[in-house]
């Protein structure tokens, strides 16, 4: 040996060890989000959608509710071009962007409105499953044991319900004339929450009901992965409550999984929604949803394609919007990926 | 020297499929002021499930601790409410592991970390919290310890971890120290210095330490007194020169037969033991050694052998005189 090795680590050079990058997980995961062009487009398309829909009385050009009967599904000639198949009866006019439905409601003022509901569902929806969902799968992988099997079977059996008729059954009955003759009652103050929601709060019981079982399954899992990891040990030893340890142990360690998975369940709750209200279960007219949109528009088709491709290209573009951000999310969160590109 | 933490009788046995796995059966010690006891023992022996008894950190189901007393303060530690335990971890009782790679959690900077003792025992805000944790990482060797804070686990090689582990188990200058196997996932020049350094702050800081290890040669120049397990029996204690100079049960001798020597002349070859630890499905009624002993005598096969005294502060569990080959 030439020199002494000094063991010393404080002999090292300042500055060389003082350049590291301090990156901490999640700039590194935004680092690789923001890289992803399909992840960027989508992460926008969303922002402007919210944007849509929180100004969407100054972006609509008529109100979404008001009817001019004389303009009964009215087309603007270049849809004629786009579409030259269709055969209007109607008159060809300029004065509606994408033209008017069959009680001559602006299209594109209702699109614009429509954006509300199917946003408030891929707001809802998530915020919902993941406070149920998480809570439940936390307590359930991380306690363990007899609970854990008891809280399983549970979700097991509602998983095995079919949700979608449980929600049906609901709104039958809530919004029967049956239900509401009787103020005080219950079912009375029920129905009038869900008038007052324009007919939103089925949707969201219906999504929060059928979405936090896939949640906490998949949470459930996650703790249980974790809890055996040795840190959770270490943060044991040191006398960290069960509190402390599922909040600021285990769950920021969890927390990329479960967004991902929230993002790509989103497009499934903004179907559900779209679902329910094309089968007349939705919300409550005139309040405009794409899907009861798309379902009017199902009506007629080939004379008038437009009151259907409308919405449904709107749905389209959301759903894709959201897949895309839930993909760039899933890839810069995998802790394999880290650190690459 | 007043005892610090007495241990009877323990025994933790874990719930398998294959039957009930006795790993621990009934354990006594003592730890005294300041001292530092090392605990010594092949894979699978106890040693770890022994301290995880002390400390309640044993994962229950499958494992229990179905009897013993563990005295620390006038108070039992396995009797205490959850409550009062986990005032004791961290705080009076303080663990290092054996890996430093995976025992911390890699989305948390290193400062939190080392912090947490003191925000959850001491009360501290964040920022106290964070200028105790800076003085202890410098204390423990971490240069730029203020700057590093801010640096995530995965900045830090495996040296440098284990050193933070064990400022974050002393940032409440426990009573107690307990270091499990700590430098078994390190190389043997950072293993020196982590000896070193720990050595350093027991003066410093005059704490108790219960060091396990698999390797006799550590444990040589860092332990006051040595208790080597096996099968979930403590078989040999003594002073530390007391079991070099004249280790006494057969598997001692076995265990100090198979290392290399620095202290001795001439050519030897180093011996290993033969056979396989026993596998802990049932509770001997014979001497847990006695199937890899070349002393066995008849005796060995009826009852198992309890620690007797053989010198001042030396007992053995072994019913041969391995000097005479006599029975005792």
């Amino acid at each position: 040996m030439a020199q002494p090795v000094t063991l010393d680590a404080r002999a090292h050079d300042k500055d060389a060890l003082l350049t590291t990058k301090r990156e901490s997980l999640w700039q590194d995961a935004l680092r690789r989000l923001v890289r992803n062009r399909a992840a960027v487009v989508g992460g926008v398309i969303i922002l402007m959608l919210y944007l849509m829909a929180i100004f969407a009385d100054k972006i609509a050009p008529y109100p979404y509710e008001k009817q001019t009967l004389v303009d009964q599904n009215k087309v603007p000639a270049w849809m004629l071009k786009v579409f030259p198949t269709m055969q209007p009866y109607a008159k060809i006019s300029d004065k509606y962007l994408l033209g008017a439905d069959y009680v001559g409601r602006d299209l594109f003022s209702r699109i614009v409105y429509g954006t509300r509901v199917s946003l408030t569902v891929a707001l809802i929806g998530p915020l919902i499953s993941l406070i149920i969902g998480v809570t439940y799968g936390s307590i359930s992988g991380y306690f363990g044991g007899r609970l854990d099997n008891i809280m399983m079977r549970i979700v097991d059996v509602l998983y095995a319900f079919p949700g979608l008729l449980f929600i049906i059954l609901l709104m039958a009955f809530f919004r029967s004339t049956f239900a509401r003759p009787e103020p005080g009652t219950f079912t009375y103050a029920v129905s009038q929450l869900d008038a007052r929601l324009g007919g939103m709060l089925f949707i969201f019981i219906g999504i929060g009901l059928t979405a936090w079982e896939t949640m906490a399954r998949l949470t459930r899992g996650q703790v249980l992965s974790m809890r055996e990891k040795e840190f959770i040990e270490a943060a044991r030893t040191i006398g960290a409550t069960d509190l402390r340890i599922m909040f600021r142990h285990i769950l920021p360690n969890i927390v990329g999984p479960l967004v991902v998975a929230e993002t790509l369940a989103i497009p499934g709750y903004i179907t559900t929604e779209a679902f329910l209200s094309f089968i007349g279960l939705g919300v409550n007219p005139p309040t405009p949803s794409w899907g009861s949109m798309i379902s009017e528009g199902a009506q007629v088709i080939r004379t008038y394609p437009n009151q259907t491709i409308f919405p449904a290209l709107a749905l389209a573009i959301t759903m894709f919007a959201f897949n895309f951000l839930g993909d760039g999310l899933r890839d810069a969160l995998d802790p394999r990926l880290r650190g690459t590109q | 020297m007043t005892e610090l933490l007495t241990v009877e009788g323990l025994e933790t046995q874990f719930r398998t499929r294959e039957g009930i796995v006795h790993a621990v059966n009934g354990v006594s010690f003592s730890l005294r002021e300041g001292e530092t006891l090392g605990i010594v023992g092949e894979s699978g022996c106890g040693k770890s499930v022994t301290v995880m008894s002390i400390l309640r950190l044993i994962p229950s189901p499958p494992g229990k601790v179905v009897a013993g007393k563990a005295i620390y303060q006038g108070k039992d530690l396995l009797k205490m409410s959850d409550e009062e335990i986990r005032h004791i971890r961290g705080a009076q009782i303080s663990m290092v592991f054996q890996d430093p790679m995976t025992s911390f959690n890699p989305v948390l900077t290193i400062g939190r970390q080392v912090a947490e003792p003191l925000e959850i025992h001491m009360g501290m805000s964040r920022k106290q919290a964070l200028e105790r944790a800076a003085e202890m990482l410098a204390m423990v060797g971490i240069p730029h310890a203020k700057e590093r804070l801010n640096d995530y686990p995965h900045q830090f090689s495996g040296g440098m971890r284990q050193r933070v582990m064990i400022a974050m188990a002393l940032v409440c200058t426990p009573q107690i120290l307990i270091a499990d196997e700590p430098t078994t996932a390190l190389d043997v020049t950072i293993q020196a210095q982590i000896i070193d350094l720990v050595k350093r702050l027991r003066d410093e800081l005059g704490m108790a330490i219960i060091w396990i290890t698999h390797d006799l040669g550590i444990i040589a120049g860092l332990a006051d007194r040595v208790a080597v397990m096996y099968g979930g029996y403590i078989i040999e204690m003594a002073q530390v020169d007391e079991l070099y100079a004249h280790p006494t049960h057969p598997y001692t001798i076995g265990l100090l037969g198979s290392l290399p020597r620095m202290d001795e002349t001439g050519h030897r070859r180093l011996v290993s033991i033969d056979g396989l630890p026993p596998v802990l499905l049932e509770k001997p009624n014979y001497c847990p050694f006695a199937p890899r002993c070349k002393y066995a005598v008849e005796h060995c096969w009826h009852e198992n052998p309890p620690l007797m005294s053989v010198a001042p502060e030396h007992q053995v569990a072994c019913w041969v005189d391995t000097q005479t080959g006599r029975e005792r």
